[in-house]
Formats: structure tokens, C-alpha cells, sequence
């Protein structure tokens, strides 16, 4: 697979049809746009253009203190913006090098693997209404309300949460949390299996998607493809077992893995990766229960916000908060790459500080970007269906796409 | 009388098979209960307009079922995210091939000032390249301020004039776009 | 966890570049070595494909400026072995007027559109790239959006009144 694109040629006899799967339409999820070269049904070459959404995310960065740029970091990939937080969170955490008690860490753990359920939900519901399956988007939508109504008892919004703070979380969970939490873990299974009953032997599904845009490990790997798309092409490289953050090695769960990397493979990868997801939920609400419940961050006054009662009553705790809020704290000046295993793959965080109030560089490393440049070289000698099929299935989200 | 709300009809003179009342208000009405919408979005807000249209808030209740995403067959262009410098050129090609009567919904805080992005790259408000209806705050804003703001769309297109475009505060306002 | 360890990495590396490449630093257990542009890409296939170091998967590209340096846009590449569960981070730093440095897709694919967009932040010209035009930002930009001197805010906006921000 090369990589230099053929562009559109202008020759009115040629028998080649230019087709402008432009940036605003149904099937491209999301505002890139790829020019495709058809000879009749069939793909020859593509150019894709995305920066439709670019909004200077890394800038934005190097001018707002650390605090601030978690709601930035919400708006990389929306559909799981939790993930985004405790990534950037955790990679502040290792640079100040702040230890966090273990309640923190699985509550950590239950709010990420909601969001990764969250997004997969949208990722495969929306692969079926691509195939012209709507009635398990719908049902799986009701799902993710679900979801929405849990992240507003922690954080009080549903989709670009903004959750956590660095050093833990701004306030306890409550009962409510918990509670919806396990009737979630009740009803989910079963949406799941009715979902899984409408595509998972389903002929026509079976057609479109098994065998379409298979793709090899060493070629997936040679593109740095990451997350479900590179497991579905048989490599097991999950950063939560591999480097686990977060207390993931306290967890006992399981890698899903694929065979041929095609869109069949990736469907089911992230339907077995939900199930998982739901088992180190429940793992970790058992382990909850061992811990102190009144612990909610780490016992870091110099970076963590003091609660409002202490500000007015107590000196030490207005001067730390005056401190952190005008930026006079110290932070160590060094480097530090820190990545969590996002709904997509690998989300990395590479954060230069020169000890000021905001970093000195700030890199996302995201997953959507890098994932995406393989669609075009992929997509040569497809059928068109198959390349929207294989579009939908590659999961690009467009924030995390152009940041 | 049992809570379901129906539409009123609007002020007219009734007789014996027969009701009177303005073109206007009845083309409005008409209408207003049957926008096909354009979902331009982008972003995250577009995520919310996906749970919007979803089963749990179902904006098709309003009588937009069928979304178009070809312009040429839309009422209403709901902007959903944050429109950046590249992508405005786009929008306004978008909104150029409505056919009129047309209108435009702002959702979210990007589509109506720029939100949080005020940089080098992102278009300050979509009100810089199209006329707007409609703004909705938020980011992303709840369902029900979607919901809000179609309501609100509704209500203009029940109370304007049914030939909009002819008049001359319109063609003023389209002028100072440079759009004919 | 790592079935070797930063200072077999060293050791193997001096014994094959000697001090062409010099050791960082390992900032929070990550080595973090310095080359210059000429030993990038030997050194590159170098890490890749020695049987010991297995350094197969290429996690990023990206570049940084700083301008009071000598030398002020640097190139930095993230560098991961699957096999043995470590990382590595190289940096080439090239002087202003001179910015340009051979290409890492003639190893991995996926290094196409990292330095494309390393070259349109920065404007670091990437010698062989098959394809080295502007990826996110407007491809008609005539500046380098990333470096220092360059703004955050649209220098074009009058509205935005001084007073109230402060300025």
C-alpha cells in the first residue's frame, strides 16, 4: 500500500467518476471528506482531507493553567469524554508524582469503563444504521441515556463531563451513584444480548461486514493503529494490561481478540470488550466496599483545591488555594509521556513543563488521527458500500480527529 | 378535558362547513408542524442531537422525522458544533443551495460565538458567514434546550410572513451577507 | 515488567553510534536519548530492527520550539517495543534557516501524517515525504502556527475590547 495519492484527473472521456464523500454527509460521522475515484462501483484511489474542526486544542493548551485544560480535553473524544479527563489527569499526577489512594483509583476505573461502554455503544449502533439497521441504535441509545443519567450524579453533565480533579475528585459519590450503577450492570447484559440478537448471526449483516476490509497485524502495526481496530487484526496490545495506570492490575479481566481485522471482527471485539468492561465494573464495586467510603482524593494540599468551609476559616488552606488559583505553585520542570487505553486505542499525553502555570508544550497523541490515515491506501479497490461500512467501523471521532 | 394538548387552530371565523382565516397563519401552521431539518454537526453538540433524536426525547414528535442531509430538501439548518475557518466556506455553500423558506438554528455555545475556541482557526460565531435564527446556548446544551430552541423555530415560522424572502428587511439582512 | 532495561539500551546503542547519540536523561523512567539529523534514520532502523531492542511500533511524531535555543525546533519521536514492553524517546533538535530532516515513512506508514503535521505546526521540511502538504490548519496559512511568535487568538477579530480583557 503506498501512500501517494492520485488525485482527481479532469479528462472528460475518461471512464473514471469523481465522487466528493464531501465533509458534511450522512455516512462520514463526523466532518472529514475523502474525494474517491470510482470506476463504477469500485474505489480506485481516495484523498482525504480532514482539519474541518480544527481547533488548536495544543495551543489553547500552552496558554491556561493545568486545571483547565481538562474541559479541553473532554472535547477530544466526545463520546467517552471521561476517558480524556483521566488521562490528562493521571499524566499531571505522574509528572507531580501524586499517589492516589485506591478508592479513588476503581472509582477512576467504574467512571472510564462507563464511558468506553458509552462509546462503543454509538460506534456499533451506528455500524448498523450504516448497514440499514436502525432499531439497534435505538435500543442501545436508551442505554447511553443511562450512562448520561450516572455521569450527572457525579459531575452534573451528560455528555463533555469535565470530571475529576487532579489529586482525585471534586466531591464524594453518593448513594444514588452506586445504586444506579448496579441496576445498570443488571439491565445492560440484557439490552446486550438483545442487540447482539439482532446482528450477530443476522445473514445480511454477516454479508456486508465479514471479509470486508480485512487487514493484516503487520500492516496495522506499520500504521500504528491502536485499540480495538489493531486486537481485531490479532495483535493483544491493551495499554490497561500492558502498562496498567489506575490500579487495572488489581483487575482480572480479559483481552478480546480477533482473527482477520475485518469489519465483522472489530463489531464483535467491541462487543466482547463492553462485556468486559461490565465485569471490572462489578470487580471494582466489590472492592469499593473494602475502603474507606469518606476518601475522594489524594491528600495533596498544594495542588488540590481545599473545600470552600476551610478557605474562609482556615489560613493554611487560603493561602493553598490562592496558590494553586493564581499559579504560584511549583510544578517540577521535565517531560513526561503518560497514555491510557482510550475507546479508540492508545491516548497518549506528552506534557513539556517549565515549572510555570501552564505547560510549555502539550501533545495528544490520538488514536482517531493516527487510525484514520490508513483509510485511503485501505479503501483502494473497494466497493463504495464496503468503504462506508469500513468508515463507520474504523470509529472516527472528528474532535479527536483534528483537535 | 383530557391533557393531550392538540394544536390550536388559529383565530378565524367559523361557520356551518366552513372555517376563515388567514393564508398566512394557515400555511404557518402547516409548516411549522412538519420542518425537515439539516443536521450540520460537527461536534459534540451533534452527539446531543443524536440523544435528541433518539428514542428518550424524540424530537420527530415535533414533526421533524425526516432529516434531510441534502440541502436542496431542508427547511431548517441546524449548526451543531463548532465551525471552523475551513469549514466555513462549506457551510455557507451548504446554505446557499436551501431553497427558500429557510431557516437557521445555532446550537451551542461554537455555532453561536465560537465558545471556548476563541483561536486563529475557528470561526467566531456562524453568524459571521450565514444569517441565524435561532441561537442555543450550551456545551453541549441539554436535549430539552434543543427541543427549546426548534420550539422557538416554530413559533417564528407560525407568526412570519409566508413570502419572508420578499421582504425588504430580509433581503437587507441577506445583502449584508452578500448573498442575493 | 520490561524484559530489558534502559541501560542494555545505552549500552547497545553507544556500542553501535558511539557519541553521536548522547543520553538525556531517563524524566520518569522513560530514556530519552538526542541525535543529530544525519544518524536518525540509522539510528531508527537501528532500534527497530535489532533483534534484542525489537523497538517495532512507532506511538508518535511531533515537535517543539524553543526559541531562545541554538538550535530552537526540535523533532520528537515516541518509539514503543510490544515484545518487550518499553519506551523510548529520541529528539533531533535543527537550527532556524535549516529546518529540515529525512523522513521516517520509509520505515512506518503510519509516520505519513505525524509529520505532516509536525510540518504544518512547525514547519519542520521532512526530505523524501511522499506527500508533505498542510493537514489540519487552511492549506493557504503562510505561517507555522505552533512556533512561539505566532498568536493564539485570530488577529483579525474587532470586537474583542482590550479594556475588559485585561490588556
Amino acid at each position: 500500500m503506498d501512500n501517494h495519492p492520485v488525485l482527481t484527473d479532469n479528462d472528460p472521456q475518461s471512464e473514471l467518476s469523481t465522487l466528493n464523500l464531501g465533509p458534511t454527509h450522512p455516512a462520514t460521522h463526523g466532518v472529514f471528506q475523502n474525494v474517491l475515484q470510482l470506476d463504477g462501483e469500485r474505489i480506485v484511489s481516495g484523498v482525504s482531507t480532514i482539519g474541518y474542526i480544527h481547533r488548536a486544542f495544543e495551543k489553547i493548551a500552552e496558554h491556561r493553567p493545568f486545571y483547565q485544560i481538562t474541559p479541553l480535553t473532554d472535547r477530544l473524544n466526545y463520546c467517552s469524554s471521561p476517558i480524556n479527563n483521566m488521562g490528562w489527569h493521571m499524566t499531571v499526577e505522574k509528572l507531580l508524582n501524586i499517589q492516589l489512594p485506591k478508592r479513588v483509583e476503581y472509582l477512576r476505573i467504574i467512571v472510564m469503563e462507563l464511558a468506553r461502554i458509552a462509546d462503543h455503544i454509538v460506534c456499533n449502533g451506528v455500524l448498523g444504521v450504516d448497514t440499514g439497521a436502525f432499531t439497534g441504535f435505538l435500543y442501545m441509545m436508551e442505554f447511553r441515556e443511562h450512562i448520561y443519567e450516572i455521569y450527572e450524579e457525579i459531575c452534573g453533565s451528560r455528555l463533555t463531563t469535565n470530571v475529576g480533579r487532579i489529586g482525585g475528585f471534586e466531591r464524594n459519590f453518593n448513594d444514588i451513584f452506586f445504586r444506579k450503577v448496579r441496576k445498570f450492570l443488571v439491565d445492560f447484559p440484557k439490552g446486550l444480548a438483545e442487540f447482539e440478537s439482532l446482528f450477530n448471526r443476522n445473514r445480511i449483516f454477516i454479508d456486508r461486514t465479514k471479509g470486508v476490509a480485512g487487514v493484516t497485524a503487520e500492516t496495522a502495526l506499520s500504521y500504528s493503529w491502536t485499540g480495538p481496530l489493531l486486537r481485531a487484526a490479532g495483535v493483544d496490545y491493551d495499554v490497561r494490561a500492558m502498562s496498567p495506570y489506575s490500579s487495572y492490575q488489581d483487575l482480572d479481566f480479559e483481552v478480546p481478540v480477533g482473527t482477520s481485522g475485518d469489519v465483522y471482527d472489530r463489531f464483535l471485539v467491541r462487543n466482547e470488550e463492553m462485556k468486559q468492561s461490565m465485569r471490572m465494573i462489578d470487580q471494582c464495586l466489590k472492592l469499593i466496599e473494602k475502603e474507606d467510603p469518606t476518601i475522594f482524593h489524594a491528600d495533596v494540599p498544594a495542588y488540590y483545591l481545599p473545600p470552600k468551609e476551610e478557605v474562609y476559616n482556615n489560613m493554611e488552606a487560603l493561602i493553598y488555594h490562592f496558590k494553586i488559583v493564581m499559579g504560584e505553585v511549583e510544578t517540577p520542570v521535565g517531560e513526561v509521556y503518560h497514555s491510557v487505553e482510550g475507546a479508540n486505542g492508545e491516548l497518549g499525553f506528552y506534557l513539556v513543563n517549565d515549572g510555570g502555570r501552564s505547560p510549555y508544550r502539550l501533545h495528544f497523541r490520538r488514536p482517531s488521527f493516527i487510525n484514520y490515515q490508513m483509510y485511503a491506501p485501505m479503501s483502494r479497490g473497494m466497493l463504495l458500500s464496503d468503504a462506508i461500512i469500513n468508515m463507520s467501523s474504523l470509529n472516527v471521532i472528528a474532535g479527536e480527529l483534528d483537535a | 378535558m383530557s391533557d393531550i394538548q392538540i394544536v390550536n387552530a388559529p383565530a378565524g371565523v367559523e361557520g356551518q362547513g366552513f372555517f376563515a382565516t388567514k393564508l398566512d397563519e394557515a400555511v404557518g401552521l402547516a409548516r411549522s408542524y412538519s420542518l425537515w431539518p439539516l443536521p450540520f454537526a460537527t461536534s459534540c453538540c451533534g452527539i446531543e442531537f443524536m440523544a435528541t433524536m433518539a428514542s428518550h426525547y424524540d424530537l420527530s414528535r415535533f414533526g421533524a422525522e425526516r432529516l434531510s442531509f441534502s440541502p436542496r430538501q431542508a427547511d431548517l439548518l441546524m449548526v451543531m458544533g463548532t465551525i471552523s475557518k475551513k469549514m466555513g466556506p462549506v457551510l455557507r455553500q451548504v446554505y446557499l443551495q436551501m431553497a427558500e423558506p429557510r431557516w437557521v438554528m445555532a446550537v451551542g455555545a461554537c455555532a453561536s460565538s465560537g465558545g471556548i475556541f476563541d483561536t486563529y482557526s475557528v470561526l467566531q460565531g456562524i453568524d459571521e458567514v450565514i444569517p441565524v435564527d435561532v441561537y442555543v446556548p450550551g456545551c453541549p446544551p441539554r436535549p430539552e434546550a434543543i427541543i427549546d430552541g426548534f420550539m422557538q423555530i416554530q413559533k417564528l415560522v407560525q407568526t412570519e410572513e409566508r413570502r419572508r424572502r420578499e421582504t425588504p428587511e430580509y433581503q437587507k439582512l441577506l445583502a449584508s451577507y452578500g448573498i442575493q | 515488567m520490561s524484559t530489558i532495561t534502559n541501560e542494555q539500551i545505552i549500552g547497545l546503542i553507544a556500542a553501535k553510534f558511539g557519541d553521536t547519540v548522547i543520553t538525556e536523561g531517563e524524566p520518569y523512567g522513560l530514556l530519552t536519548i538526542q541525535t543529530g539529523r544525519e544518524q536518525i534514520i540509522d539510528l531508527l532502523t537501528f532500534l527497530k530492527e535489532d533483534a534484542t531492542l525489537k523497538f517495532g511500533f512507532l506511538t508518535d511524531i511531533t515537535g517543539i520550539h524553543y526559541p531562545e535555543q541554538e538550535k530552537p525546533i526540535g523533532v520528537i519521536y515516541h518509539l514503543h517495543s510490544l515484545q518487550n514492553n518499553i519506551r523510548i524517546r529520541i529528539k533531533v533538535f535543527l537550527a532556524d534557516g535549516d529546518v529540515h530532516i529525512p523522513t521516517a515513512t520509509v520505515l512506518w506508514d503510519g509516520a505519513n501524517w505525524m509529520e505532516r503535521e509536525t510540518y504544518d505546526f512547525f514547519g519542520v521540511d521532512f526530505t523524501g515525504h511522499p506527500d508533505l502538504r498542510r493537514i489540519l490548519n487552511v492549506d493557504d496559512m503562510t505561517v507555522f502556527p505552533m512556533r512561539r511568535e505566532y498568536p493564539l487568538e485570530d488577529p483579525n477579530r474587532v470586537d474583542k475590547k482590550d479594556y475588559f480583557f485585561g490588556r
